[in-house]
């Protein structure tokens, strides 16, 4: 009889993971609603942006003699890695996706002779690669509690970048995140901060003829706008990086309640099946005993 | 003049305007300036103050900006502020009581606290800000 009972209360225990699940899921898909909402507002500006740097830079020529920020360090040793993951799990592979990206691109570096630094953003990231690259860790940003104010921390973070770039403690700064495509797919993605870079998809618009005014003057605006435009991207990235964990643990909760559906009508089957062998079993004790009068 | 202007204003926070005016005036670094369409390439930072907009010689909104930058090109103009809100939905009020907890929050803080320049840039802009809605 304690087949029947062990059955049952396993039944009981996959039915309050599945309440869990459920509940899980129900609170990602609202955030994540918040956060998509949030990530798709910051685009116009960040895609803007992006499009003014790219203007500016194709009209400075190779951008050498530029602020260093657009330049570069002339120099292309030391490599710090920006790595972004979420602060918490149960969200399926998205932790792990991104961590890969960075393990992907920190041993690229490293066979091509680099000097590699890690910032990571994040808790997770941080407790994956803490196995195998501790010793290249120089900082953490912990997003514990930024919650929604990401604009803060976008700029600090972005600040602390400029600093340790001026005191030349890396050359080239990359940053891997997720990107968000869709509720489906997240993407990691390697990004280059420092020196600045235009994406390839931002428009340049022809001017024909006409030659860019500025005020005051361009040196002036550049050293204005290459600090925002890194705080921009970072920010895109954390809010990108924020909807998409939310989608991951939305789809993760997803599969995990319907895993433990599938779990619970098996269970419920089997039970059912021992139950009725244990009545019939009595059956027959009792007729065979009655018979036996 | 059948020909407009194509102008947006974007905050990092959303996308407060984009469509096609008459004549837009914005606070630039080195003065006020005013763009209407077919306006020669032109770049400039922006200092804390108010855009207007124009549509058939009649102002028809008024943004308050927080600095950054406006771009000028064959497309458009545009401008990206840090922050910008617009006058007709903000009241005195509720301004007022941001820039006083903003001050409290300086006060707060004392000399040497880690956010006394973030804070005293709060308050500057609030009072920019306040001073805009007033007139």
């Amino acid at each position: 009889m304690s087949g029947l009972k062990e059955l049952k209360n396993r039944i009981g225990s996959v039915k309050s993971t599945q309440k869990i699940t459920k509940a899980k899921q129900m609170v990602a898909a609202a955030k994540l609603r918040r956060a998509q909402e949030a990530a798709e507002a910051s685009k116009p500006y960040a895609s803007r942006m992006a499009n003014v740097v790219a203007n500016l830079t194709a009209s400075m020529g190779d951008g050498s003699g530029g602020p260093k920020l657009l330049a570069g360090s002339g120099d292309d040793k030391v490599h710090l890695l920006v790595v972004m993951t979420a602060e918490r799990g149960l969200c399926g592979g998205f932790n792990a996706n991104t961590a890969k990206a960075a393990r992907l691109k920190i041993e690229e570096l490293k066979a091509d002779g680099k000097e590699v630094k890690i910032i990571t953003v994040g808790k997770k990231g941080r407790e994956v690669l803490k196995a195998n690259y501790e010793n290249l860790f120089i900082d953490h940003v912990d997003l514990g509690d930024a919650k929604d104010k990401f604009t803060p921390f976008a700029i600090g973070l972005g600040q602390d970048l400029t600093a340790r770039f001026e005191n030349g403690e890396f050359d080239v700064a990359t940053l891997i995140f997720s990107e968000f495509k869709n509720v489906l797919t997240q993407n990691p993605v390697a990004k280059q901060l420092i020196p600045a870079e235009a994406p390839d998809d931002a428009e340049t618009i022809d001017l024909g003829d006409a030659i860019y005014a500025y005020e005051p003057s361009e040196p002036e605006i550049l050293e204005a706008l290459l600090p925002r435009y890194l705080n921009t991207q970072i920010l895109s990235a954390m809010l990108e990086n924020a909807a998409g964990e939310q989608a991951a643990s939305m789809t993760a909760m997803d599969n995990a309640t319907r895993n433990a559906g599938e779990l619970i009508d098996s269970l419920t089957l089997q039970y059912n099946r021992a139950r009725q062998a244990q009545i019939t079993k009595e059956l027959i004790e009792i007729i065979s005993g009655a018979e036996a009068l | 003049m059948a020909d407009k202007l194509h102008f947006s204003l974007v905050s990092p926070a959303r996308e407060l305007f984009s469509g096609e005016v008459d004549h837009v005036i914005a606070p630039g670094s080195d003065g006020e300036f005013g763009v209407l369409v077919n306006h020669a390439p032109f770049m400039t930072t922006l200092k804390n103050g108010v855009v207007r907009v124009e549509d058939n010689g009649e102002t028809t909104m008024r943004l308050f900006v927080r600095g950054g930058f406006a771009d000028v090109t064959p497309a458009g103009l545009t401008i990206l502020a840090e922050e910008a809100v617009n006058l007709d939905s903000v009241s005195v009020e509720s301004v007022q009581k941001e820039y006083d907890e903003a001050h409290r929050a300086l006060l707060a803080e004392g000399k040497d606290g880690p956010h006394v320049h973030a804070l005293e840039e709060q308050v500057a802009y609030l009072e920019d800000l306040k001073a805009a809605l007033v007139n």
